[in-house]
């Protein structure tokens, strides 16, 4: 539960939930999304079969801190590239996850490529919620690059 | 609009239009960071040429879907497009799922179209009480028109109003007897009724609903409100309804008043009042004090009338006194 102040508003967690690639098994990419919720999260919610570049616009437009990948059908393979597109236009301070059917011997690959945090099939619901709160505070916190003065 | 040689880096990068900018300017105003009122007096000189449209209605009669293919004209036209796509969080988490995007995704992709989901943060009526700010700072990044879509409202969340200077009213058909029409509240502040889903049976007869509920009210002299009957799924109508809200916009042009009914003055003050509202009640539902239970215990035993213990709680807990 976030902490509400009487005044300003609280620091709302903005986390986008979405899948790349070809794959259209959203029912797990949909419970995330009801979770991060539920813990006070604002969640921004797209359908599946994104393009890359769009994700990068909306990563943008929405000011997100996490992005939340569900990939079950292989579509973790193209998350390198999103890394890079994401490091083209200076957004390396948000922090991305991904969740769902990622063979073992991939999760290094994606760890390597800049990816925070691989969560598997099974992972715990406070576990997730409790990573992705504190990797949102982490990117609010280093995303500096415009100051309004 | 271009930027005098006096201006902030980020203000230049702002009127430029650029992304980026604009989407961080957005979150220090919602976030009401101490950045926001810096960017509110940077941007103030440049404000007031975009044209602001809102949408609004219940729950699932097609609002996005209907802004989806509003803004696809409106893109064909070369025009820059700000969408403000507002839904509900939860009162219970404070949490949100925004999620209307996903029926704008057909040109979401468009470099021309900038498209925030906002979450109202309980804040009734509609919007979330940073709109009007994130409606001024898209204006200034050079949009020619900003598109607010409100959460699905009910019969009286009618806080568009205060903002938009055209308000689109969006039902579907089958929205209820002739009396459901004829009731106060939302239908009431449209400056075009549009009936959406008109492939479907019952669309002809709610037309006519609306259209005699219309005849019942006072002509205005300079607008009456057109029924306007679209399938924003098949396409049908919406070149109707971009046309019809571009005469709106000219006749309210003519009339030179700003934005949204009355000065701007007015419409701060009504917005101030509202979020003074907002915390009243959240400083009142937070409050554990004895005064407040003697209070709730006198109206339940009735030994105290509704407006006498309404005033006391007014004057007794205005969060300013802490």
């Amino acid at each position: 539960m976030i902490e509400e102040k009487t005044t300003k508003e609280a620091f709302k967690p903005r986390v986008l939930v979405t899948k790349i690639g070809l794959d259209g098994h959203d029912r797990g990419s949909r419970i995330i999304a009801a979770w991060l919720r539920d813990a006070g999260m604002e969640v921004i919610y797209t359908a599946p079969w994104q393009e890359i570049s769009t994700v990068v616009k909306l990563v943008q437009e929405e000011d997100v801190d996490v992005i939340g990948l569900s990939s079950l059908a292989t579509d973790h393979l193209l998350v390198p590239k999103l890394m890079t597109a994401l490091s083209e236009v200076g957004y390396q301070h948000v922090k991305v996850v991904v969740g769902g059917i990622v063979p073992d011997a991939d999760e290094l690959m994606l760890l390597d490529a800049g990816v925070s945090k691989v969560f598997h099939t099974g992972s715990a619901k406070n576990d997730v919620i409790e990573a992705i709160g504190a990797l949102a505070n982490k990117a609010r916190n280093s995303s500096s690059s415009i100051t309004f003065n | 609009m271009k930027a005098k040689n006096d201006d902030k880096p980020w203000l230049v990068r702002l009127l430029n239009g650029e992304r980026t900018v604009l989407a961080k300017a957005i979150s220090a105003l919602e976030n009401e960071t101490d950045e926001a009122s810096t960017i509110i007096s940077g941007i103030y000189p440049y404000i007031g040429k975009a044209l602001v449209v809102g949408f609004t209605g219940s729950p699932g009669v097609g609002k996005s879907t209907l802004v989806n293919s509003y803004i696809a004209g409106l893109c064909e036209e070369g025009l820059r497009v700000g969408v403000i796509a507002v839904d509900p969080s939860s009162p219970l988490s404070g949490g949100a799922i925004l999620g209307d995007r996903i029926r704008m995704a057909a040109h979401e992709h468009l470099e021309n179209v900038f498209i925030r989901s906002l979450a109202s943060r309980c804040h009734v009526g509609g919007l979330s009480r940073a709109t009007a700010r994130i409606v001024d700072v898209m204006d200034a990044a050079g949009m020619d028109v900003v598109v607010i879509e409100t959460v699905g409202a009910g019969q009286s969340e009618v806080e568009i109003a205060e903002i938009a200077h055209t308000k689109v009213v969006v039902c579907s058909p089958g929205l209820g007897d002739d009396i459901q029409a004829i009731k106060a509240g939302i239908l009431e502040i449209a400056d075009i009724l549009v009936v959406n889903k008109c492939d479907l049976p019952l669309a002809a007869h709610t037309v006519r609903q609306l259209k005699s509920m219309l005849s019942l009210r006072d002509e205005s002299p300079e607008w009456s409100t057109p029924v306007v009957s679209t399938s924003a799924l098949e396409g049908t109508g919406v070149v109707e309804l971009t046309e019809i809200i571009k005469n709106h916009e000219k006749m309210s042009s003519n009339k030179k008043e700003g934005y949204g009914k009355g000065k701007p003055q007015q419409r701060v003050l009504r917005l101030l009042a509202n979020s003074a509202a907002d915390e009243i009640k959240k400083a009142l539902l937070q409050d554990k004090s004895e005064e407040i239970s003697t209070i709730c215990d006198a109206v339940l035993k009735g030994e105290m009338i509704f407006s006498d213990a309404i005033q006391r709680l007014i004057k007794g807990s205005l969060p300013c006194k802490q």
